[in-house]
């Protein structure tokens, strides 16, 4: 500070220099955006750019017959298949059949789970008995790829549709639990204590405080839920399974029908992806004051 | 007599090689009813663990508060508090939250109307179809204000009302909260680190100290009464006796400050 007063000319740079210290710090906003916020911009344009990209390539790599179709069939064989097999059906049953069993087995065993999963996470969040009880088996199993316990699950069960659900039930069931028991501890103290205040008794709180605020990471919880769900369903349609998008493409490997492998591929994730929607759809209608307060 | 504290204590256990430590030490204060009582002082006097005892969410180590003759054992109705912030339910629309308590009572559509009432009384007319996170600070507090008192509380706690809100706005809640007590007649228990707000807005002031936490000193206020008899609020604030006093008390204050440290 003790040379104010005295400042050196602006000296001349290079362009390139400038242009590598404009990567290294953010560049003043434009009104009604933030200065440094990470990550700032919108990306729908370059995604549809990366997918169409991508989408290009292979056609391009497959069509000019650098990878053998046994390995990577071309884009249009792939849709090609997906007529073939919704007009004629696989391995004698119509399309809309295995579909239909997966995503029942899929969205029972999840109905189950939060059925089940909700309540309990939200008593183990509010019980110190209920969270000493469950909390060691959940944590337990927990980490154990449902591949691991696929076989007791049949021994126990047997090879209908009991293990097949339950082993996608038990994958949905954990992650629900823990985010309701989490979900738990979103309510402000203030919130709480207020309602006290105002003559409440514990059971109101309960239903008109801790719960309303647990569900943005109830519903959040249940996202990745489903989620798990879906990458289950491959497991457990691997044994005695005669139906189902999983046994399609798992059965379409044994006879190296690529094309049916990944045609299963797209619409496991079209499923999924559409359900996604919709569940933001609902989260933004049900707790559209999500980190506002 | 509304409220009378009777010797009491508060001492948290001893923790992990720490001392036990007293928050407050032989508290007794009698509140009578339709008084203004502003508590004061610096972070660590006690004057939150106090309204915390009033409210019922801490029983005391030792000692009684006593409200309308019978021993307060919990949090109740008879007395709401209305907290600095976080304390309304976003997933209420304002009207919902002011019928918030009433509800909880049961009163299903007539909370409403006693709702509505306040809503008016606050200024939040048109506005009870927002959602409360969409409103600024100072109407999201006044939302808070009535929403404690459609509960037709015998005291009315506030802790720190209006802490969160720019100084300007503040003024402006001052004076809402005083034209509001002289119309419902309410006992009032507000806490606050602000000397001017306190002298202001109680007829009482009890200026606390830390280690332990107590009450040291305690004035009879004029200002409030100045002030809705009809002086301008600034014109109170701006008076001699009023910057006499708040001297007085940053003094006070501040020496208390370093006995104890």
């Amino acid at each position: 500070m003790s040379d104010h007063g005295i400042k050196e000319a602006p000296v001349g740079k290079p362009r390139g220099a400038a242009f590598l210290k404009g990567l290294g710090r953010a560049r003043p906003t434009k009104p009604g955006q933030t200065y440094g916020v990470p990550g700032q911009g919108n990306t729908t344009w370059l995604s549809l750019l990366t997918i169409a990209g991508i989408l290009l390539l292979w056609w391009a790599v497959t069509t000019a017959g650098l990878v053998k179709p046994l390995f990577m069939p071309a884009p249009q064989a792939i849709v090609r298949k997906f007529l073939d097999i919704w007009t004629q059906g696989f391995t004698g049953t119509p399309f809309w059949q295995h579909v239909l069993i997966s995503t029942a087995r899929v969205f029972g065993a999840f109905l189950l789970a939060c059925l089940i999963g909700i309540p309990l996470g939200l008593a183990m969040g509010m019980s110190p008995v209920m969270r000493g009880i469950f909390d060691p088996p959940i944590e337990f199993y927990r980490p154990i790829p449902p591949l691991a316990y696929l076989p007791l699950m049949i021994i126990w069960f047997g090879i209908g549709e009991t293990s097949k659900v339950l082993l996608i039930f038990l994958s949905v069931f954990a992650p629900v639990a823990l985010g309701a028991r989490a979900g738990v501890r979103s309510a402000a103290i203030e919130q709480i204590h207020a309602a006290y205040s105002f003559g409440a008794s514990r059971w109101q709180v309960m239903r008109h405080v801790i719960l309303p605020s647990a569900m943005p990471e109830i519903l959040t919880a249940m996202r990745i839920g489903i989620g798990f769900g879906w990458t289950t369903l491959v497991a457990a349609e691997m044994v005695a399974a005669t139906k189902g998008i999983g046994y399609m493409v798992l059965s379409a490997s044994q006879f190296l029908q690529t094309s049916t492998v990944i045609m299963g591929i797209f619409v496991i994730a079209a499923i999924a992806y559409a359900f996604d929607m919709l569940m933001r759809f609902v989260e933004r209608r049900v707790v559209p004051w999500k980190g506002k307060m | 007599m509304a409220l009378e504290i009777r010797d009491a204590s508060v001492v948290y256990p001893a923790q992990a090689g720490r001392a036990p430590v007293e928050a407050l030490s032989r508290i007794n204060l009698t509140v009578s009813e339709h008084d203004f009582v502003v508590a004061l002082g610096a972070s660590g006097c006690g004057k939150s663990t106090l309204l915390n005892l009033i409210a019922g969410f801490l029983s005391p180590s030792s000692g009684q508060i006593v409200l309308d003759g019978t021993e307060v054992s919990g949090p109740g109705a008879d007395r709401s508090v209305v907290f600095q912030k976080h304390a309304l339910l976003p997933w209420l629309n304002v009207r919902d939250n002011v019928a918030f308590g009433l509800k909880l009572r049961g009163a299903g559509a007539a909370s409403y109307k006693v709702a509505d009432r306040f809503i008016d009384l606050l200024g939040l007319k048109g506005f009870e179809k927002s959602p409360v996170y969409a409103l600024s600070g100072g109407m999201q507090q006044r939302v808070g204000i009535a929403r404690a008192l459609t509960c037709d509380p015998k005291l009315l706690l506030m802790d720190e009302p209006l802490g969160a809100l720019d100084a300007l706005t503040r003024e402006r809640a001052q004076e809402l909260i005083l034209k509001i007590w002289k119309s419902t007649g309410k006992t009032v228990f507000l806490i606050t680190h602000s000397v001017e707000e306190a002298l202001f807005m109680g007829t009482r002031l009890i200026v606390m100290s830390p280690r332990p936490g107590r009450i040291a000193h305690e004035f009879d206020l004029p200002f409030s009464r100045q002030f809705l008899d009809g002086a301008k609020a600034r014109e109170v604030k701006a008076s001699a006796e009023f910057i006499t006093l708040r001297e007085e008390v940053l003094r006070i204050i501040f020496s208390d400050e370093e006995e104890a440290a």
